[in-house]
């Protein structure tokens, strides 16, 4: 059966015209925002900057409280990012 | 916005291919069948060019929104966990065999697999119209001050809230609509050409029908969308109608130029001209004649007649939930439960208005309302408009009368455009119409953003654009060609 599945994508793949066109535009496309645009612009900055959930916390925290505390240390920078 | 470009074609575009490709399997004529393919094959290209393009969204939740990603991920990724799980490989398993299975699987499993795509494509709208119905109008939680997160109390409040369940109807009945301006207009165009006369004529009576049918639903809905978003947002309401001072009744703007000088609390007339529809707006809104509907200088200074708490106060008891909440985490850190205790009793007491709490004046609670105002009424005054396009194709293909209305056939044409229009247009309204807030009355934009530069942004915004407009001109590029082609050089 698995073989079966297998014949009826190759060989619809094999058939097309305008979907291998379109097939090469969707891989781009995922690869260049996958391994491009993800790796290198798109970091999830908590992750990033902080090792543990703790201390994300913490940062959201600051973050929710900065108005009502002066003398809280400022927010650090996204790590990577000046 | 430019995610929207190509989501709702392809909502409504896989309808009716399930529509042409049923006509196909309950006549048994292969002319539906070449018809349905031709459809298919631009829907094909829709989907390619489209799909993924909402990834980048999600990219954006962990680089420029980290603080709201943390505090709201329990809520916000159930729905979107859920829409890749279910509705993604719903589409994704049938989209195969609508493809490749014309000549591999019985008529009957084709059209299914067919209808379960045009379920799956659906599916989705659901799941993220759901999470982004949770952010105008935030239930089914609870904020918990040691994580700094909102937890899921309620899954059923979230799923079945009336604002995400209007969402989903208006949204995609307006794509069901855009699809059917689609299809009337290639159509249409193909009739002023002299191409594939009884294709296009067929094309237009399925889709003029559907159109006639998605028009007046989405008019339906939307003012059901309107009718709760008085109750769950007013400022919103408010700002679409350039409403300041509440009055009973209140008449609905049919047409109006907007006072640019005008701010909420001063003397001046919101309108420089309007034409006015007396008591409309009591009706619509509250569906009751002569009803009051609150104005932006109501809902900002508070109005006690109406028993309106205005955001001059709310602020005070968000400052209020903001500094118990610091105390909180102060105390928690020193280890003082008592304070801990007292400081929390004061912060559930004022949690609803934490978002207030952050706001610098008053007038910061109002949206950009000339924007919002002109949009409503590109939106809905495209809406009206086709319906009645719509009731004129109809009646012409009936009368057998197209091709000798080559004025129609070429409204027709450029209605398409018209339509993308409404779309953005009805974007704006509800999502400028909710600022300042991220989360409704929780959390403003302001607080949920990340702690970036503005360099490292206009980085990540001119990426996007370049790669969403590259994606654009490929999808008009290979759209048209295969349209130039026709019915008969289409084949995927």
């Amino acid at each position: 059966m698995i073989r079966h599945a297998l014949n009826f994508y190759v060989e619809g793949f094999r058939n097309m015209r305008l979907g291998r066109a379109l097939w090469k535009i969707v891989l781009l496309k995922i690869l260049f925002l996958f391994i491009v645009i993800k790796l290198f612009f798109f970091p999830d900055v908590l992750k990033v900057t902080y090792d543990n959930d703790t201390d994300r916390a913490e940062h959201v925290l600051r973050r929710l409280t900065q108005s009502a505390e002066t003398d809280q240390e400022p927010l650090p920078p996204v790590a990577g990012k000046k | 916005m430019y995610h929207w470009i190509f989501v709702p074609l392809t909502l409504g575009l896989s309808v009716l291919c399930a529509f042409f490709e049923t006509l196909y399997v309950r006549t048994g004529n292969n002319e539906w069948k070449q018809l349905t393919k031709f459809w298919m094959s631009l829907f094909a290209v829709n989907f390619a060019i489209g799909v993924a393009t909402g990834i980048i969204l999600e990219f954006e939740f962990g680089t420029n929104w980290s603080n709201y990603s943390w505090m709201v991920g329990d809520i916000f990724g159930t729905p979107l966990a859920i829409e890749g799980i279910l509705a993604f490989f719903l589409e994704a398993t049938f989209f195969a065999v609508m493809f490749f299975g014309w000549d591999r699987f019985s008529k009957r499993m084709h059209l299914f697999s067919t209808w379960m795509v045009a379920l799956g494509s659906n599916l989705s709208a659901l799941w993220i119209l759901i999470a982004n119905g949770w952010m105008q109008n935030p239930i089914g939680m609870r904020f918990n001050p040691e994580t700094a997160r909102f937890e899921m109390l309620d899954i059923w409040a979230v799923i079945s809230s009336r604002i995400a369940i209007s969402h989903f109807t208006h949204a995609t009945s307006s794509g069901f609509l855009l699809a059917s301006l689609f299809v009337t207009a290639v159509s249409s165009w193909f009739l002023l050409k002299g191409r594939h006369q009884t294709f296009a004529r067929r094309s237009i009576t399925v889709a003029a029908t559907f159109g006639l049918f998605s028009a007046m639903f989405v008019a339906f809905t939307g003012d059901e969308h309107a009718y709760i978003t008085v109750k769950t947002q007013p400022m919103k309401l408010a700002a679409m109608e350039g409403l300041y001072k509440g009055k009973k009744p209140t008449g609905l703007i049919a047409f109006g130029v907007v006072n640019p000088d005008k701010q909420t609390g001063d003397a001046g007339d919101p309108f420089v001209t309007k034409i006015e529809v007396p008591g409309m707006l009591s009706l619509l809104a509250n569906r009751k004649l002569g009803s009051f509907v609150a104005g932006i200088d109501d809902l900002v200074w508070g109005n006690p007649e109406h028993d309106i708490v205005g955001v001059d106060r709310k602020m005070k008891y968000g400052r209020q939930a903001v500094s118990s909440l610091a105390d909180f985490k102060k105390a928690r850190k020193t280890g003082d439960s008592a304070a801990a205790v007292a400081a929390l009793a004061i912060f559930d007491q004022n949690r609803e208005f934490l978002g207030y709490g952050y706001l610098k004046k008053p007038s910061d609670a109002v949206p950009p309302v000339s924007l919002v105002f002109y949009s409503f009424r590109v939106m809905a005054g495209l809406g009206t408009f086709f319906i009645l396009l719509f009731t004129l194709f109809l009646i012409q293909s009936a009368r057998d009368k197209l091709t000798a209305n080559r004025w129609l056939l070429r409204i027709g044409v450029i209605s398409v455009f018209l339509g993308y229009i409404a779309q953005q247009a009805g974007w704006i309204v509800t999502e400028v119409g909710r600022q300042p807030w991220a989360i409704q009355g929780l959390l403003p934009v302001s607080v949920a953003r990340s702690n970036l530069d503005s360099g490292t942004v206009a980085v990540t915004f001119f990426i996007f654009l370049a790669l969403f407009t590259v994606m654009l001109i490929a999808e008009v590029k290979i759209m048209t060609k295969q349209i130039s082609l026709g019915p008969e050089g289409s084949a995927l």
